[in-house]
């Protein structure tokens, strides 16, 4: 019997004078009691039973307007379990939050970078899935389930879902196409531009447009002092470190800045507004690839629907074309229509060997040093 | 059980609901936060218990955080500054004004009715390369070129300023308009010119509201994170930044603990100073 039928029931002894107006309300009070105090430690048990929620997290602004518009919205019409969708700016805000939260609170993120499913995985967060209940898991691109699997052998916590790329987005009303390609990722520490350039406040990608610009490769950084200098040289040039997507689309679109690195998918959209904003990937310019996170303690077979639905062709390609970025599907496989070959970084080979991607050992194993460092570097030291 | 016995427990029962939520809300959070502080990150992730002062020695010996501390210091001073000369001839005409001092106040915290991050964010709109300010400037023929006024420590100092002004002014205020008008009348018919009325007889009068609103606007702002985010530079940090980044970037919750109780401590005891010689009743007055 659910709660609205105890109600009721209760209110109709009450009506019918069974019961007496002071126990009628006493009952009413000890139930709201109950449940409140009951809630915060059922979550784990409802995950397993009913379900009639699941909680995605993601990066806001354009991408989740996608996902809520092409895949939340008529995935509830279809299954009546609705999609709490919210967002964060970036990979470790969200993973802190995770870490403080009751297992089952958060089910699915977005997460970017095998780097993070590493990473997840590393704080025992990951579950399992079974795959036989996502049958669309058949249609993505093997590079991109191989690279997960080469951290959880024996079972996937994710299913890719997009991929991108961070490079390099200028105004083009100032900087031609010409100067971008002959500078390449050194346009971020040319004096030329000073007080109108732009960067996101993330280690990762400070060390990897360093390693670019000094000449490195960003998988294996030698000269760790030199790269240091260039993120120093970019920082004193620099007007402003964005913080998210949506600061660094109104950053350029302002003319605040003329030249920043920035997601491609941003960027596209920017462009499709109407803005003259350039787009190039310098060579090795930062690859990465997102995917749809199921968090351990979440509802499983939910959360398998959903990936499901989400993989499905209609819905993912409605998603890419909203968010910008291509989707995980096999462009061998599946015909991605018109629009998708025309996204920045797209591979229509399906094997991604045109992109570098951040080596996740290799950037994991340096996090803990090069996160404090980047702290005091950003602070003039 | 006596009528005294059952007289000494009541305001006990009555302050329980409180007494419980600061002792669960506060106290014991703020128990998890010591006790963190004496981890340690492990490289592998997760943190290592036990009673560790490295976090402790880093935060009180690395000179990276106490010039950041104090440069937190100095903007929350300078801000506390400009609040105060600000504020107070505003609390001083609102005080002296005759019948429309509840339509000011009104308009004083009205500000309190949009989000704090939506105020701060307009400052983009204003000083911005394309922004009000700048596009005004360029249609009078002032400049010819948009002026860079943004991301720089003097508009972090201008946002806090923003949020911070109405708690001096009504700490002021509070104290202004507690005052005897007829005091003043009685320094004039002693020959002190009006000037010389302020100086010796209301200022020292309000010096308590002016200190309470410093307190409160130098506390708010030497806590701040989200002003320097929104409106500083690549090098604008306030050692809340710092917290935030121990936490949420390196996820060393360990160190983030230290750091924040670090900055408890230096506020804890101005609030104690300020206590000690001038009591927490006008802050509560003023907060009132």
């Amino acid at each position: 019997m659910d709660d609205t039928k105890r109600y009721e029931r209760l209110r109709e002894r009450f009506q019918n004078g069974d019961i007496s107006r002071r126990r009628f309300f006493g009952l009413l009070g000890a139930a709201g009691a109950a449940y409140g105090l009951q809630m915060p430690f059922a979550r784990q048990a409802l995950a397993a039973g009913d379900v009639s929620q699941v909680r995605f997290d993601g990066w806001g602004g354009v991408v989740s307007e996608a996902f809520r518009k092409h895949a939340f919205d008529p995935y509830t019409d279809k299954t009546g379990i609705k999609v709490i969708d919210g967002t964060f700016p970036g990979g470790d805000e969200y993973l802190a939050l995770v870490r403080a939260s009751q297992p089952g609170e958060y089910n699915i993120a977005h997460l970017s970078g095998v780097f993070d499913y590493a990473r997840y995985h590393s704080f025992d967060l990951t579950s399992e899935l079974n795959l036989a209940n996502i049958p669309n898991m058949a249609n993505v691109m093997p590079a991109l389930m191989n690279a997960f699997k080469s951290i959880t052998p024996d079972s996937l916590s994710a299913a890719p879902y997009d991929y991108g790329t961070t490079g390099l987005a200028y105004n083009r009303k100032f900087i031609s196409d010409e100067e971008m390609r002959e500078k390449g990722a050194k346009i971020l520490i040319d004096e030329k531009h000073k007080g109108k350039i732009g960067g996101w406040s993330d280690w990762r990608t400070r060390m990897w447009y360093a390693a670019l610009q000094t000449g490195q490769d960003p998988n294996n950084i030698e000269d760790t002092e030199a790269a240091w200098e260039a993120v120093r040289k970019h920082r004193d040039l620099a007007l402003k470190y964005w913080a998210s997507g949506a600061e660094l689309m109104s950053l350029l679109a302002e003319e605040e800045i003329h030249v920043t690195e920035g997601w491609s998918g941003r960027i596209f959209a920017l462009q499709e507004q109407g803005h003259d904003i350039g787009y190039y990937d310098p060579p090795n310019g930062f690859g990465w690839q997102e995917c749809l996170f199921v968090l351990k303690g979440s509802p499983m077979s939910a959360c398998e629907e959903l990936l499901n639905f989400m993989l499905d062709k209609e819905t993912s390609i409605a998603v890419a074309e909203g968010q910008s970025y291509p989707p995980a599907l096999d462009p061998t496989k599946v015909d991605l229509g018109d629009k998708i070959p025309k996204l920045p970084a797209f591979d229509p080979t399906g094997t991604l060997s045109g992109l570098t991607f951040a080596n996740p050992a290799y950037w994991n194993g340096n996090e803990a040093e090069w996160s404090k460092e980047f702290g005091r570097v950003q602070r003039g030291y | 059980m006596s009528i005294e016995q059952r007289e000494a427990r009541q305001p006990w029962i009555l302050l329980s609901p409180a007494l419980a939520a600061i002792v669960m809300l506060l106290i014991v959070p703020l128990v998890f936060i010591v006790v963190y502080s004496f981890w340690l990150k492990s490289a592998a992730g997760a943190d290592t218990p036990g009673f560790f002062l490295d976090n402790w020695q880093e935060a009180l010996t690395d000179p990276f955080y106490r010039d950041i501390l104090l440069n937190t210091l100095k903007i929350a001073a300078i801000t506390t500054l400009v609040c105060a000369l600000l504020g107070y001839p505003a609390a001083f005409f609102i005080a002296r004004s005759q019948g429309n001092k509840v339509g000011l106040l009104v308009l004083l915290m009205l500000p309190f009715w949009i989000s704090y991050i939506i105020r701060t964010m307009s400052w983009i709109n204003i000083l911005g390369v394309s922004g009000a300010l700048n596009s005004a400037m360029i249609w009078l023929g002032i400049i010819n070129e948009p002026i860079q006024m943004l991301y720089n420590e003097t508009t972090v100092i201008l946002g806090l300023v923003h949020f911070l002004l109405p708690f001096m002014v009504l700490n002021i205020f509070v104290s202004l308009d507690g005052i005897d008008t007829n005091l003043e009348d009685a320094a004039s018919s002693l020959g002190a010119t009006r000037w010389q009325g302020f100086l010796q007889v209301t200022l020292p009068l309000s010096l308590p509201g002016l200190a309470a609103g410093g307190l409160l606007c130098f506390v708010l702002s030497a806590g701040t994170y989200i002003t320097p985010v929104i409106l500083g530079g690549p090098r604008d940090a306030m050692f809340a930044n710092l917290v935030y980044e121990a936490i949420i970037r390196q996820l060393n919750w360990p160190l983030g603990s230290a750091l924040s109780l670090l900055l408890l401590a230096v506020l804890g005891v101005l609030v104690i100073i300020y206590n000690r010689y001038l009591g927490m009743a006008q802050l509560a007055k003023g907060l009132g």
